[in-house]
């Protein structure tokens, strides 16, 4: 399938595509874990980690992206996704409050800090990152008939 | 933890409802219905033990810090006289409307996804309603509306579908106007809480920021409630929609996106001066009127409720504009009155259609004799919205129009009664047209709606009955406390700040 010259674009855009799309999807998932460090956050890193795949269908036709990511999966993530930020918010109540930041702060700047903030991220990092990938299988299951 | 934690829970319950039926639904039979069930009757229930809280709380007010953020640095919650008085009426509906909606949603496929969106839809405005912070409304409202545009378009037909595309690009536009209005209030105060918003403009001289301000509030909330110069978009979407969210959008939606927090900005933020009242009188007014005269000659059943909530509407809109307890009281009322036997009215037009497989008036007939409790429970509607005496319609027509004359505003009291008369006129011939009659051949076979279905229509006919009980000394704080609340006018932040220091 990932072979096929009939499906996709150019020789020159799917070899492209295969040495970058890895990196894009890294830079995603980089910019989702450092959320509570820098600029970005499980937004901005789940539109990333989305992109990549959208660049997968866009270069090689859209059978080679579903192979990866099923429809079925995506909904399914995405839902869980939400779950898990309901769950990091409902955490808060062993100590008493809705959304309370219950665990080790530990110190500024460091990865592994910030409490339940970067569970947080990861949580909409994979709801927005299937979520906008599901959008753009919507809008790609139609057709030409032939 | 205090008795505060249940404010929360409104948020909580449908969002987990949500997803968890988008992710089990799918594969254990039945769970979808299970999971609604529970969720919408625990809500119902602790909206009523919310109130009941709510009465032995210091001040009638509770406040919930998420995070433990005391405000205006962090979000709160805010649980007073009004936010309870609507939990219940959206909770009460929404409940209802689910019950009705596990036998009717069988004609459409993908149960487990329409019982998503409508969760997310019963968040949205749960959410809206006991939210402290402009943006967290902004937010909510945006969760309420998105759901409503996808369950617009659930039968995904022709007309669904450009019904649901014109709600959208009206609702966005809505929002648009709601957004820059919160932006430009947020950069002249800058603060986001609303009680801390409404000390902040109390304190500091303005010139144009408000009116400005309170033009885009006018124009995106009067969209989200549809009010007449705004209402284009109301009677496609109303219709398109399956029955049972036919009945949450006129029955609740409108009102919690609309007029809610069109109350809450107007009254408990900018604070309402004359100029404001004025306007919301007139277009109060003019949405009575214009919304019945259109409604008089519709044959598509839905249709024709869909144009009497713009009508209704504007009854809530004209008693809360007069601004006097008497009003607001009347307003208030009617709001409530009008989510309970307005989402009667869609149920009936659904179980009609569930039955029968039209809307057209002009096809139907007769059906009161194949059909008794349907036929009953719309005769008890009908002559609710009419205002009919024993029903609870009149006592809030009555208390409007009263209002207007304590005022001296006659006209809007002449405006009121022949609204109500062309109401009557309008619901007559729906009686004689849909459940009068001689039935046709093709429909004498026609069998009464399922269980469910006549338990939801049956218990809100029985509340609008008996819904002018509200109005006897003993169970008027429901509705005293929440016009308690939009009387305070700005003293909103004061209570809510002192409430939340503690």
């Amino acid at each position: 399938m990932i072979n096929n010259p009939e499906t996709g674009m150019t020789l020159i855009v799917k070899t492209i595509t295969r040495l970058t799309v890895g990196l894009i999807l890294l830079f995603g998932i980089y910019i989702i874990l450092h959320g509570h460090l820098s600029p970005g956050g499980g937004f901005a890193g789940g539109v990333i980690v989305a992109l990549s795949f959208v660049h997968l269908m866009l270069a090689f036709g859209k059978d080679v992206a579903v192979s990866r990511v099923s429809k079925n999966l995506a909904s399914n993530l995405e839902s869980i996704g939400a779950m898990m930020f309901l769950l990091v918010a409902l955490l808060g109540f062993l100590r008493g409050s809705f959304f309370l930041n219950i665990l080790a702060k530990g110190s500024p700047f460091n990865l592994f800090s910030a409490g339940t903030i970067p569970l947080s991220n990861i949580a909409i990092g994979i709801k927005v990152g299937v979520g906008l990938f599901a959008i753009f299988l919507a809008l790609v299951v139609l057709e030409r008939s032939k | 933890m205090n008795s505060a934690t249940i404010i929360p829970l409104f948020v909580i319950i449908p969002l987990a409802a949500a997803f968890l039926i988008s992710l089990v639904g799918k594969f254990i039979k039945r769970s979808s219905e299970t999971i609604i069930f529970i969720s919408s009757l625990a809500l119902l229930s602790f909206s009523l033990y919310a109130r009941f809280l709510l009465n032995s709380s210091a001040g009638k007010i509770m406040i919930y810090k998420i995070g433990g953020w005391t405000p205006p640095f962090g979000i709160c919650m805010v649980l007073d006289g009004l936010s309870c008085f609507m939990l219940i009426t959206v909770n009460l509906i929404a409940f209802f409307v689910a019950v009705y909606s596990l036998p009717y949603m069988e004609q459409y496929t993908d149960k487990p996804k329409f019982f998503t969106l409508f969760s997310l839809m019963v968040c949205g405005m749960n959410g809206l309603i006991i939210t402290g912070d402009l943006f967290n409304l902004f937010v909510f409202l945006e969760i309420a509306s998105i759901a409503s545009y996808a369950l617009v378009a659930f039968g995904t037909e022709a007309e669904e579908l450009e019904a649901s595309f014109k709600y959208a690009i009206m609702g966005s536009v809505a929002s648009t106007f709601i957004f820059i209005g919160i932006a430009f209030l947020y950069s002249f105060t800058s603060t986001l809480n609303m009680a801390d918003m409404a000390r902040v403009l109390s304190n500091k001289q303005n010139e144009w920021v408000i009116p400005f301000v309170g033009v885009l509030f006018l124009m995106g909330f009067g969209l989200k409630s549809a009010l007449v110069p705004f209402h284009a978009w109301l009677p496609d979407a109303h219709p398109s929609a399956p029955a049972s969210i036919s009945a949450m959008l006129s029955g609740v939606l409108i009102k919690t996106l609309g007029i809610y927090s069109l109350i809450r900005i107007f009254f408990n933020i900018i604070g309402a001066t004359q100029g404001y009242l004025t306007v919301l009188m007139f277009l109060g007014a003019i949405s009575m009127i214009v919304g019945v005269v259109l409604a008089l000659s519709q044959w598509d059943l839905k249709r024709l409720l869909a144009y009497h909530s713009i009508s209704q509407i504007g009854y809530v809109i004209l008693g809360i504009g007069l601004g006097t307890p008497l009003g607001i009281l009347g307003g208030l009322f009617h709001l409530f009155n009008h989510s309970v036997f307005k989402s009667l009215l869609f149920l009936n037009s659904g179980a009609v259609d569930y039955a029968t497989g039209t809307r057209d008036l002009k096809e139907t007939g007769g059906l009161g004799k194949l059909m008794p409790v349907t036929a009953k429970t719309n005769l008890v509607a009908s002559m609710s919205i009419a205002g009919i005496p024993p029903f609870n319609g009149f006592f809030s027509k009555a208390i409007i129009i009263i209002a207007c004359l304590q005022k001296g505003n006659f006209g809007y009291a002449i405006c009121a009664v022949i609204g109500s008369i062309l109401t009557l006129a309008s619901f007559m011939k729906v009686q004689k047209f849909a459940f009068l009659g001689e039935i046709k051949d093709k429909f004498k076979n026609i069998k009464e709606a399922p269980f469910a279905m006549l338990f939801s229509m049956v218990c809100l006919a029985i509340i609008c009955i008996f819904g002018g009980l509200l109005l006897i000394p003993s169970l008027r704080f429901f509705l005293d406390d929440a016009v308690a609340v939009i009387l305070k006018g700005t003293g909103y932040a004061g209570v809510v700040l002192e409430a939340a220091a503690k």
